[in-house]
């Protein structure tokens, strides 16, 4: 029957809704600006797009499990501070700076996910305490200032490597381990489980605040990458840097179907969320449309991706799959 | 068409409360609901029984706007409606009491029963909630239903939850109300208030519409059954001109499986002794011992502590001062993953919140308990799983699409199975099993009745919760029998009967066949 046809198509849309959405906003932007297919254009779309999407893969855990990570900007400018002054003020070295680094961003994932797995304080209200306590932080280790001075070794990770932009590989190589974490592992699993039903999950003999404890490391730590890309990229690092990261990471996971009610969400979601995002950003600019109104395009996109996914979604549950 | 024929066809529909014709509605991979045509006259209790998956949920969510039919039509009172959502049922006078219910747990029972129609005043803006309060509990009054309107559903046992739906359907004044296997939460003395609430209700003209897999049940109360099997409608009849067999027939289209009561197996060593339990305000006291390879019915009357019983020895609630052994060693239990790593299963009365992942596949609900055993080095075999879940839907006789289903959109029965299989695969050594049939159909139920007894042959010790008392009676080597909170009563099946634990249940007969510790 046509409303059969007509459902598996939605739910084709659904299930893909990401790409879908991709396409519709890059159809007219490459209709309108020239430069946009550009391959140079491109490639510096998915420069600043895959350092976004790393912690916005890390966001799509915290979503599975029905929680949210509010930290993810701060963590990403105390992780990206810390490494640029120990690398040149402590002279430590990069590897050795971003190493000790990342464990600091390891650190408040694990402490935001002990607060909220074992103090049973509620996500949102725990990481919005340490978005302030790490901004703090980041602001009391640099006096407010840039610290900048960055060898070769560290912008080298934001940097082109074969006509190809580093940080690319980078989100490729963090996609790669997330998925198999969390779409293959046993780990991963009980993620989409405790996201499911929480209770469900602990009857089931599935310890919920193990696993919500490595989700917030596994968000610090995505954080904490893209906050070591962000101050390879600007050569510097920048106290105020990754600020409101934490909405462009929320917008890219649901916009790549996870929910905020938890139980659903992809890697690969995250990423096709990021990257409509980031091309419309791209495409407003080449349109020279004014930076305010951009912020109001942005949230507009972002409210009808959500709406489509509702009502295809509740379309398709009174339907039956 | 001659006049006086028109007359006699109008007179002719007229006597029908309700005619559904030719109904059809199919979901992605299944024919659900096939070509029904099915009338129900004013005043009467007209019983709907049918297998797990048969359709009959679905046929009447169609009749209360949940789903909309792909084909067919509905009349009501002679009238051509269209049923779009259950607001729209709600206006024509139909009510669906559903199988799974659909409260809101932090709302009162008076916001609960008004809901979406609340009364107002100040222009319409704000809620009267004194005169909801009154209005609500004069219908509580009706019913005789002793608790609160301002109280939380959320702090209200099943049974009240039910009682609450029902109050929300009379206080609508419905022409058609339709229960969903309401009694499968029900204890025999709620069972029987219902029963009598039912009565006066088709006394009044309404029409009701009740779907049971208990035979006795809709035998007691019924004035037509009418049959499902694979969606379609194979029989209807007056209940008189039946018999428990010629419906069971027409349910599964062929002889059922015999039950074979449980074989009498040797008693093995101790599996479980538990003294003094005790927690919370719900269970004061209960000492009792567990043995391999026996199966042991603990009865009572909703909300006695049974439940409360099960939570404590699965490490979901706090144990306040009891002491429990496991095969002899002395436990503490804090969690649900401590009691499974000591061998403790329990399937949960409430599958909906606490047994199932609601929104997701069949396949992880069935197994998410293997997935440590069917991994390597942290990693999920999948090919083993499906393999497992493969031979659990067929074991279990589940109805399912494929293993990518949400289990949210099988039948209720099917359901329950799914959560089943999950402690199939963790095989414990001590197995509690909490209203375990709740809504499966009367083959089905002797298949989980046989598999149980299959498991205690093998050794395990299964405490087995239930408010069915032929159910308890049937399966059970030892039946103990708990009252507000406190083990009252143990006896051998031998010598147990319905009257007994009912009175031991209800406080009539005190201590029987208990070794009373001091
Ligand atoms: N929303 C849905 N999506 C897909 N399939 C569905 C949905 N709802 C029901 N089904 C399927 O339709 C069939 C009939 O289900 P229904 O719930 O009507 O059975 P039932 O007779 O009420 O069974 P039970 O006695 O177990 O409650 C089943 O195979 C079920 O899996
Ligand atoms: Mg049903």
């Amino acid at each position: 029957m046509n409303n059969k046809f007509l459902l598996r198509f939605l739910g084709l849309v659904r299930a893909n809704s990401g790409l879908v959405i991709l396409f519709l906003v890059a159809l007219p932007l490459s209709l309108l600006s020239a430069d946009f297919l550009s391959g140079n254009n491109l490639l510096t779309v998915a420069l600043q797009t895959s350092m976004i999407a790393i912690a916005a893969i890390g966001m799509t855990f915290a979503l599975i499990t029905g929680g949210v990570d509010l930290s993810v900007g701060s963590v990403a400018a105390l992780t990206g501070v810390l490494a640029a002054g120990l690398a040149t003020r402590n002279g430590l070295g990069t590897y050795p700076a971003i190493f000790i680094s990342l464990f600091a961003a390891a650190l408040i994932g694990a402490l935001n996910g002990a607060m909220i797995a074992w103090g049973r304080i509620p996500p949102f209200v725990a990481t919005l305490a340490s978005m302030a306590a790490v901004r703090g932080l980041t602001l009391v280790y640099t006096q407010g200032k840039p610290i900048s001075g960055l060898d070769e070794q560290f912008t080298f990770w934001a940097t082109d490597a074969a006509g190809i932009p580093v940080p690319l590989f980078v989100l490729l190589f963090v996609a790669i381990i997330t998925y198999i974490i969390l779409h293959r592992s046993v780990f991963g699993s009980y993620i989409f489980a405790i996201g499911g039903g929480e209770e469900t999950a602990r009857l089931a003999g599935i310890s919920p605040a193990k696993i919500k404890f490595g989700v917030y490391i596994i968000s610090a730590l995505a954080a904490g990458l893209t906050g070591l890309l962000l101050t390879a990229r600007l050569w510097s690092a920048q106290p105020n840097s990754g600020t409101g990261l934490e909405l462009d990471a929320i917008a890219s996971s649901v916009l790549g179907g996870a929910s905020l009610m938890g139980g659903a969400g992809s890697v690969t979601g995250a990423i096709i969320g990021t990257f409509i995002i980031g091309i419309l950003a791209n495409g407003l600019n080449l349109l020279e449309v004014p930076s305010y109104n951009q912020q109001v395009i942005k949230g507009l996109v972002f409210i009808v991706a959500v709406i489509l996914d509702y009502v295809l979604k509740r379309r398709l549950k009174n339907n039956g799959s | 068409m001659s006049r006086t024929l028109l007359f006699i066809k109008i007179m002719a529909d007229q006597t029908y409360r309700l005619e559904l014709k030719n109904i059809t509605k199919s979901f992605p991979g299944v024919l659900a609901v096939q070509d029904v045509t099915l009338s129900a006259y004013p005043g009467e209790i007209l019983a709907l029984a049918g297998e797990n998956g048969a359709g009959k949920s679905t046929l009447m969510n169609i009749l209360s706007g949940a789903f909309t039919a792909d084909t067919g039509m509905i009349l009501l009172d002679g009238q051509e409606v269209k049923i779009p959502s259950p607001r729209r049922a709600q206006e024509l006078g139909i009510a669906m009491i559903h199988q799974e219910l659909a409260l809101i747990p932090q709302m009162t029972v008076a916001q609960n029963i008004f809901l979406g129609r609340e009364p107002l005043f100040a222009a319409g803006t704000l809620v009267n909630t004194k005169m909801m309060q009154a209005e609500a509990q004069s219908v509580l009054n009706q019913l005789g239903l002793d608790f609160s309107v301002t109280a939380l559903i959320s702090d209200l046992s099943i049974a009240q939850r039910q009682m609450v739906e029902i109050a929300k359907s009379i206080s609508i004044k419905s022409r058609v109300i339709i229960l969903d296997e309401p009694t499968s939460a029900l204890s025999e003395r709620e069972s029987a208030k219902l029963f009598d609430l039912m009565r006066s209700l088709r006394e009044q003209g309404v029409t009701l519409i009740y779907i049971s897999h208990r035979m006795e049940e809709i035998f007691n109360l019924s004035d037509r059954v009418a049959v499902m099997r694979d969606g379609q409608l194979v029989g209807v009849a007056a209940t008189k001109e039946l018999n428990v067999n010629s419906v069971v027939q027409m349910m599964v289209g062929r002889e059922l499986k015999e039950f074979f009561p449980k074989a009498e197996t040797q008693r093995g060593e101790v599996a479980l002794e538990v003294h003094n339990l005790r927690s919370g305000s719900h269970l004061k006291d209960a000492t009792f011992t567990l043995y391999k390879g026996e199966i042991v019915g603990l009865a009572g009357l909703v909300g006695s502590g049974r439940t409360e019983i099960a939570r404590v020895l699965f490490g979901a609630d706090p144990n306040e001062g009891g002491e429990i052994r496991v095969a002899g060693k002395l436990v503490k239990i804090h969690s649900p993953q401590e009691a499974i790593r000591l061998g403790i299963g329990l399937v949960t009365e409430d599958r909906k919140a606490q047994g199932l992942f609601l929104g997701q596949s069949v396949r992880s609900n069935a197994s998410v308990s293997l997935f440590e055993r069917l991994s390597r080095f942290g990693f999920l075999l999948y090919e083993k799983i499906d393999q497992w879940v493969r031979g659990a839907i067929q074991q279990l006789n589940i109805r399912a699409a494929n293993l990518e289903q949400r289990v949210g959109n099988l039948s209720g029965g099917n359901q329950q199975k799914v959560v089943i299989a999950r402690w199939l695969a963790v095989n414990p050594q001590i197995l509690i099993l909490d209203e375990p049939t709740r809504g499966i159909d009367v083959s089905s139920k002797a298949e989980i009745h046989n598999l149980m007894g299959e498991l205690a042959a093998k050794g395990m010790a299964i405490l087995m919760i239930s408010s069915e008392l032929p159910e308890i009676l049937g399966v059970s080597d030892r039946i103990l029998v708990m009252r507000e909170g406190r083990l009252m009563a143990e006896f051998s099946r031998a010598d147990a009967t319905q009257d007994r634990i009912m009175q031991a249940a209800t406080g009539q007969l005190q201590n029987a066949g208990l070794n009373v510790h001091e």
